[in-house]
């Protein structure tokens, strides 16, 4: 047997491999080499499709079975002999590796009573890709003509080509327009982003709006005290100063010297009650501006004595009914730390807010008079962190309660009354220092509040 | 008189010894100081029968003036004590809550020393 190869470069060599042992397999069942009935034996599974009609409607496995039999009976009837000889295959490949065409010469000897008759006969097949198995879509049997000028079956393999080319190019400008889609998609979503992004940072300027809100009055009571202590202490010493006049008249020197202590003493309190109502603004100013990140030394004791104060006298503005008691317990010892002063504040200032508020809660709900609502505060300088404990008598906080407070938006106030960023926003700005919240209460007994911030500058 | 001075900031305790510099010299006045509500209790439950004039502010940790005041009238003390609650400006909610629990004279922080010695009739 006479066979010469023309393949044309495959481009996927093993998807083509799979093709040519499946078409030779099916040149030899249709030259009869396989008996019609073990056909279903050497069918390749890399095929599907075993010929086409003339409208080319493919033929499936069981009629390909019956066109070779009815051919054994058309031989048998017309008392030929049909048989044939490959003479040689042609090959091509469209440039995706899609589209695969045979052209194969085989020489038909018809064998009759008269002798042996040779025909030249062509047999063509196109085959397309379709994954996971290749698929014939036109099959046809023809006396030859030169295949390097095949005319009708170039156009059609061009056709063809062309059509999937087409495809492709729909399908391109399918993946264009989805990618335009998509595109389209991710801005939508990066400005959903930014949106979002923009809404957090109204949340939490809100939220500290809103704390803020919680301080004005305190901020009041705290700037008004110190205030009425500068008018008061400036007018006692000008009425000292009138007095001393009349002592030097009365030459009674001893009560000069003594009202002279005195108005040291009051100009020593002017200023230190001018520099307290100073703090509190500064304080103020601090919580409310932007926040700048810049963390500087600070003094975490007296930071936490300037908020509680304003925590309970913001409460108390607030509410007339509300009271509660208060300690500090300060470690002396503490050294500067390294925080953002406005963004600690803030946690200070929320977790006091939150044990008074949850005092108040607990007294108001009590019908005896025996409970004494207790704020305590406490800091404690440790090997490399400190300690900030802050105590309360309240109510405490449930177990179920207690696995989400630090939650954004979780809060067990009612609606509109609180943000429930305070406890997430504590949280956040706890990690960003290096350190940590720890929560434990005894429900009904208490909440108590740990923070721990390292010494280590960050 | 004795005067018992109830306030929490413990630099009123200067104040009041500054303005009422004459009057204590010449001991018309004779102040007390406490610096909370409890404290003010135990200094009244030690005092015998004596004459007072107890000067309280609301605004204080802890027990409040105004529970200070509840917990004063219901002791039934003889002789009666005067009781002047001082509020803050513009406080008038616990203006009227004092005055509903009997508190007999009223102050408003900043306290005013030339009115409160007219009160006390010291001019």
């Amino acid at each position: 047997m006479k066979t010469k190869e023309n393949i044309l470069k495959p481009k996927n060599p093993e998807k083509s491999q799979l093709l040519k042992v499946a078409y030779r397999e099916m040149i030899k069942i249709f030259i009869s080499e396989y008996p019609a009935e073990k056909i279903p034996e050497y069918i390749s599974e890399n095929v599907t499709g075993f010929g086409t009609t003339k409208d080319e409607k493919i033929i499936g496995l069981n009629q390909f079975i019956e066109l070779i039999f009815l051919q054994y009976q058309q031989s048998k009837e017309l008392g030929v002999s049909v048989s044939y000889e490959e003479f040689s295959i042609h090959e091509w490949e469209n440039p995706s590796g899609n589209l695969h065409l045979f052209v194969s010469i085989l020489n038909l000897f018809i064998e009759n009573q008269e002798g042996v008759n040779k025909v030249e006969f062509r047999l063509s097949a196109l085959f397309e890709w379709n994954s996971p198995s290749w698929k014939l879509i036109h099959w046809h049997g023809s006396t030859p003509v030169n295949v390097e000028n095949d005319a009708w079956h170039l156009t059609e393999w061009k056709k063809k080509n062309e059509e999937l080319e087409r495809k492709v190019a729909e399908q391109t400008s399918d993946l264009i327009q989805k990618n335009l889609q998509l595109q389209k998609a991710k801005e939508l979503v990066e400005d959903t982003l930014k949106e979002l992004k923009d809404t957090q940072a109204q949340l939490i300027q809100s939220e500290k709006m809103a704390s803020l809100g919680e301080l004005t009055a305190g901020i009041a009571h705290e700037i008004q005290n110190p205030l009425n202590f500068v008018n008061n202490f400036s007018e006692v010493s000008n009425e000292l100063l009138d007095e001393m006049l009349g002592e030097i008249e009365n030459k009674d020197f001893d009560e000069v010297i003594a009202i002279c202590q005195d108005l040291k003493e009051n100009l020593g309190k002017i200023n230190h009650h001018g520099k307290r109502a100073d703090s509190i603004v500064k304080g103020m100013l601090q919580h409310s501006r932007a926040n700048s990140g810049q963390k500087e030394p600070t003094d975490i004791n007296k930071l936490i004595d300037e908020y509680l104060r304003l925590s309970y006298h913001g409460l108390r503005a607030k509410d007339k009914s509300f009271n509660s008691d208060f300690e500090m317990d300060f470690d002396e010892t503490l050294p500067l730390i390294e925080v953002v002063p406005q963004d600690f504040g803030r946690v200070i200032l929320n977790m006091f807010n939150n044990s008074f508020h949850s005092v108040s809660e607990k007294k108001q709900s009590l019908t005896t008079i025996d409970f004494k609502p207790m704020v305590a505060v406490s800091t404690k300088n440790l090997e490399n962190h400190i300690e900030i404990i802050i105590r309360d008598n309240g109510n405490g906080i449930p177990e179920e309660v207690k696995q989400k407070i630090f939650q954004p938006f979780f809060t067990t106030k009612p609606t509109g009354q609180g943000t429930g960023l305070g406890l997430s926003l504590s949280y956040d700005i706890m990690r960003f220092h290096g350190g940590e919240i720890l929560v434990d209460s005894e429900p009904g007994e208490g909440a108590q509040f740990k923070l721990i911030l390292p010494k280590i500058k960050l | 008189m004795k005067i018992l001075v109830v306030d929490d900031e413990q630099d009123v305790k200067t104040l009041f010894e500054q303005r009422f510099r004459k009057e204590i010299r010449s001991k018309t006045v004779d102040f007390a100081f406490a610096f909370s509500g409890k404290e003010a209790l135990e200094y009244i439950e030690k005092l015998d029968h004596e004459a007072i004039l107890i000067l309280s502010d609301i605004n204080m940790p802890g027990m409040s003036g105004l529970e200070l005041l509840k917990e004063i009238k219901q002791k039934e003390l003889v002789p009666k004590p005067i009781v002047m609650m001082i509020s803050a400006y513009g406080d008038e909610q616990n203006y009227n809550t004092a005055k509903s629990l009997g508190a007999d004279e009223f102050l408003t922080k900043p306290v005013d020393f030339k009115l409160l010695k007219e009160k006390l009739q010291l001019n």
